[in-house]
């Protein structure tokens, strides 16, 4: 196990880099540098950069518990924060390329498709549900919700379906990647009702008819 | 409004291809750098010899039927489309239709018509006059472009085969190439695409039979060496690489339509006030209005109201979408 000086000095700071890069590619691409473009359509570029690595990131974020107990990784969860964190950013991200890029503020469409488009309400909802959890991400907040704190986290379970959800729901017809991120989310869950499962029912002898 | 009788200060009389004869320019710059990289490194040679086969048109413009907004760049309309047949990101077809050989060409023309067989495609081209017209595309997508296109009205064409009395659609065929359309060895899509029209929209002087496009040849991504323009439809009735026309007497499947009826009808006008299940159509997004340009209204028909809303007469546009 690295130890808490590694993590901080050295682990933290490189994934704080790592998962910036993709922020960092869409910024390249705007202004056309390295050789980075965001082709014929822009506006949907950067909305489907952000909105993919959103969904990523949720989904790694949920993976932090189960490799830990998989691989015996304890130190893993050091990392937890910062990867949801950067989850809710690359969300926001996404809702705001399509509120001012996309839709250019034009409330009218906005508020319609919020509330008309499921795909888009699913979406939206998720979104809402990662403010308080980020708001709540700090270790000040970790301390006064005590027990709370992990049950109001357990929304993320929730999130991750509505933006796989989401995701699925405006592909046009090859729907391949939204079902890899169902299954991944789907293994990520069903690990931890495993884990939670009631024991003794397990243990219970076979009754005698 | 849309299909501008040509009005001072209106470029609708100068052929496209003189204004945007630089990025024609640029793009040959490209085609000779990856011909030199193919050179020297022996990859991409399937690109080149694709980018080979696109040649000079002679074409006679129309400004009866061209728009007076700038069309996009050939670029934007080279590298930004779908043909799933290609892969399913609007970049694929581009990138993978170089193996793809749009000559020879025949066409089967079959069903209610006196002349049927199999022509070779510069036969079916010869007697006419390639025009080259100015049309919006709209994607059902809600994206849309200014695309010059070349070509001849499809009415011309198909009343050379004398469809008969019977003959109250046209559906058309793409060819079925699985070793060169990578996009046909999947199954996200039912092989080969279909396509139709109600016969009175086929006889349209709006509907193309589209050729080339900024003076040259279709590229193999925007569906070489033959394919259907109606420009008050979504892009998707605009079936690319057709091998065979049909002329039926009952309505004919369409590939979208056959993949998710709810959402994709046969008319697929396009409607502002007749929303995708899953997304508004009021709005479009223009390509190459950068990044910063903000979605424009939709129009009726694409802007085609004036011309082809009497096709539609008393029919419930929410119902036939």
């Amino acid at each position: 196990m690295p130890s808490t000086q590694t993590i901080r000095r050295i682990i933290k700071p490189t994934l704080f880099v790592a998962c910036a890069l993709p922020l960092l590619w869409v910024v390249c691409a705007a202004l056309q540098m390295g050789g980075a473009t965001l082709g014929a359509n822009p506006v949907e570029k950067i909305q489907d950069t952000f909105g993919q690595w959103g969904l990523r990131f949720i989904v790694i974020t949920l993976a932090v518990t189960p490799l830990r107990d998989w691989f015996n990784l304890p130190w893993l969860v050091h990392l937890r924060r910062m990867l949801g964190l950067y989850a809710f950013f690359y969300v926001l991200l996404h809702f705001l390329t399509w509120l001012l890029l996309d839709q250019g503020l034009y409330w009218a469409g906005v508020l319609e498709d919020i509330g008309k488009r499921p795909f888009i309400t699913i979406g939206f909802a998720a979104l809402v549900m990662l403010i308080p959890l980020a708001v709540t991400s700090t270790n000040k907040m970790m301390r006064r919700l005590g027990r709370r704190w992990k049950t109001l986290h357990r929304l993320i379970y929730v999130i991750s379906l509505l933006a796989v959800w989401h995701y699925y729901w405006q592909v046009k017809a090859d729907i391949t990647e939204p079902l890899i991120y169902l299954a991944i989310v789907l293994v990520l869950l069903g690990w931890r009702a495993w884990k939670a499962r009631p024991r003794q029912l397990a243990a219970a002898p076979a009754r005698e008819s | 409004m849309l299909i501008p009788r040509p009005r001072p200060g209106d470029s609708a009389g100068i052929r496209p291809s003189e204004i945007t004869s630089e990025s024609v320019y640029w793009n040959r710059r490209k085609l000779l750098q990856a011909a030199l990289a193919a050179g020297v490194t022996g990859i991409g040679t399937a690109w080149v010899r694709e980018a080979g086969a696109v040649t000079d048109l002679k074409v006679q413009p129309n400004p009866k039927y061209s728009l007076s907004d700038p069309p996009n760049s050939y670029e934007d309309i080279t590298t930004y489309n779908n043909f799933y047949e290609f892969g399913l990101d609007k970049g694929a077809p581009a990138e993978n239709s170089g193996r793809f050989k749009p000559a020879p060409w025949t066409v089967t023309v079959k069903g209610e018509a006196e002349v049927t067989g199999t022509f070779a495609l510069e036969d079916i081209l010869k007697p006419h006059t390639i025009e080259e017209r100015v049309y919006r595309l709209r994607c059902v997508e809600a994206w849309s472009m200014v695309i010059p296109w070349d070509g001849i009205p499809l009415a011309d064409v198909l009343k050379r085969f004398k469809p008969t009395s019977k003959a109250k659609y046209v559906a058309f065929k793409t060819v079925l190439r699985p070793s060169e359309m990578p996009g046909q060895r999947s199954n996200v899509l039912d092989w080969p695409y279909v396509e139709g029209l109600r016969i009175d929209e086929a006889m349209h002087p709006l509907s193309l039979l589209a050729v080339g496009l900024y003076g040259k040849t279709l590229p193999n991504q925007n569906g070489a060496p033959l394919r259907l323009v109606v420009p008050w439809k979504y892009g998707f009735k605009g079936i690319k690489s057709i091998v065979e026309i049909r002329f039926t007497e009952k309505q004919p499947p369409s590939t979208w339509n056959i993949s998710a009826p709810h959402e994709y009808g046969f008319y697929a006008n396009v409607n502002p006030n007749v929303d995708h299940p899953r997304w508004s159509q009021a709005r479009e997004r223009r390509i190459g209005a950068g990044l910063f340009g903000s979605r424009v209204p939709t129009l009726m028909f694409n802007g085609y109201e004036e011309e082809v809303a009497s096709l539609y007469r008393g029919m419930d546009l929410k119902k036939f979408y």
